[in-house]
């Protein structure tokens, strides 16, 4: 990548990123703009796929909502993004939880990560 | 043609808007544009200017470009290139063209080599549908039918055909002007605009009347 255009791109990044990875359970506050007015809408579900590098870095969270699968991909550095809260860590065994399409209730779950002392 | 400005395209990359849209942007950095010839009705039929960009080593160039440099005490420049003006007396040789020609200004044209393609076949060149694959079928990938027979006994001229593809010329009009940044002098486009990374491309408001 271009020096210059690495330089660019640092103007509109965030500073602080959370540390959050696949498996996580999340909660992403999107600011919404309807008509004038301006609220924050949560998005609660499980990261299942993290992509990109730089500005250009995503996070695909899915829920099932009513029993449909809801997936949104967010942009890490948007400032349309308020926060990011962590709610869970998970102990997965792959970077991509494709998988999580194809199960539903109970075979869903995923393990808590325990950190070490 | 009016007065545009010469820069090199870095890349692309994506910025967000007041509003926090990520809006696709070409990154095109600037260098210095100085004029190098003024060109008026009486001398040479036509009111342009000439200016040069990118400074060169004087062993890339040859003798007569660097006598035209070299009479009015100019760095060399690797590229040159004529804008059309209306008043060619408001410019002097050695004057700088700067980025504020792109004030106030919404759309621009972006002018610039194509990539190169190389030898192409009528299918990626020209959009041709291509044959059946199977059951028997050896026309794959074929131009088809170029013409009839014994009337008219020849080819019709501009018959699309497989050839040489890009590495020409290419203008895209009506381009959004995302952002002007005089100090770094970076010239921000939104969407993509003609050649591969590196390559020179020029930058005009544009000419396009309608919408």
């Amino acid at each position: 990548m271009n020096p210059i255009i690495d330089e660019l791109e640092k103007t509109y990044m965030e500073k602080e990123l959370p540390d959050v990875n696949p498996g996580d359970t999340v909660k992403v506050f999107v600011r919404i703009i309807e008509g004038n007015k301006e609220r924050t809408q949560a998005f609660e579900g499980t990261i299942i796929k993290k992509h990109g590098e730089g500005i250009n870095k995503t996070i695909t969270v899915r829920k099932v909502f009513q029993g449909v699968g809801v997936e949104r991909v967010f942009l890490m550095h948007s400032p349309r993004i308020e926060k990011i809260t962590l709610l869970r860590r998970g102990d997965v065994r792959r970077s991509k939880l494709y998988y999580l399409r194809e199960r539903s209730g109970k075979a869903t779950r995923i393990k808590e990560k325990i950190e070490k002392r | 043609m009016t007065l545009g400005v010469i820069g090199k395209k870095l890349g692309m990359t994506q910025i967000f808007d007041e509003n926090g849209l990520a809006i696709p942007v070409t990154v095109i950095k600037v260098d210095d544009i100085v004029v190098t010839q003024v060109k008026t009705v009486e001398t040479d039929g036509y009111n342009a200017i000439q200016v040069g960009t990118v400074s060169a080593k004087e062993k890339h160039l040859t003798k007569a470009q660097l006598g035209h440099f070299k009479k009015n005490n100019l760095e060399n420049y690797r590229h040159l290139q004529e804008f059309r003006v209306d008043n060619p007396s408001d410019y002097k040789v050695g004057d700088k063209i700067e980025l504020s020609v792109l004030d106030n200004v919404e759309k621009v044209d972006v002018t610039g080599k194509s990539i190169g393609k190389g030898f192409q076949g009528t299918v990626k060149r020209w959009n041709f549908g291509r044959g059946p694959m199977g059951h028997g079928s050896k026309n794959h990938r074929e131009p088809g039918s170029i013409g009839a027979g014994t009337t008219p006994s020849r080819v019709i001229k501009g018959k699309r055909m497989a050839g040489n593809m890009g590495n020409e010329r290419v203008t895209i009009t009506k381009l959004k002007l995302v952002k002007v940044d005089a100090e770094k002098n970076l010239v921000l486009i939104k969407g993509s605009v003609p050649g591969c990374e590196g390559r020179l491309v020029t930058i005009v408001p544009t000419r396009t009347k309608w919408n």
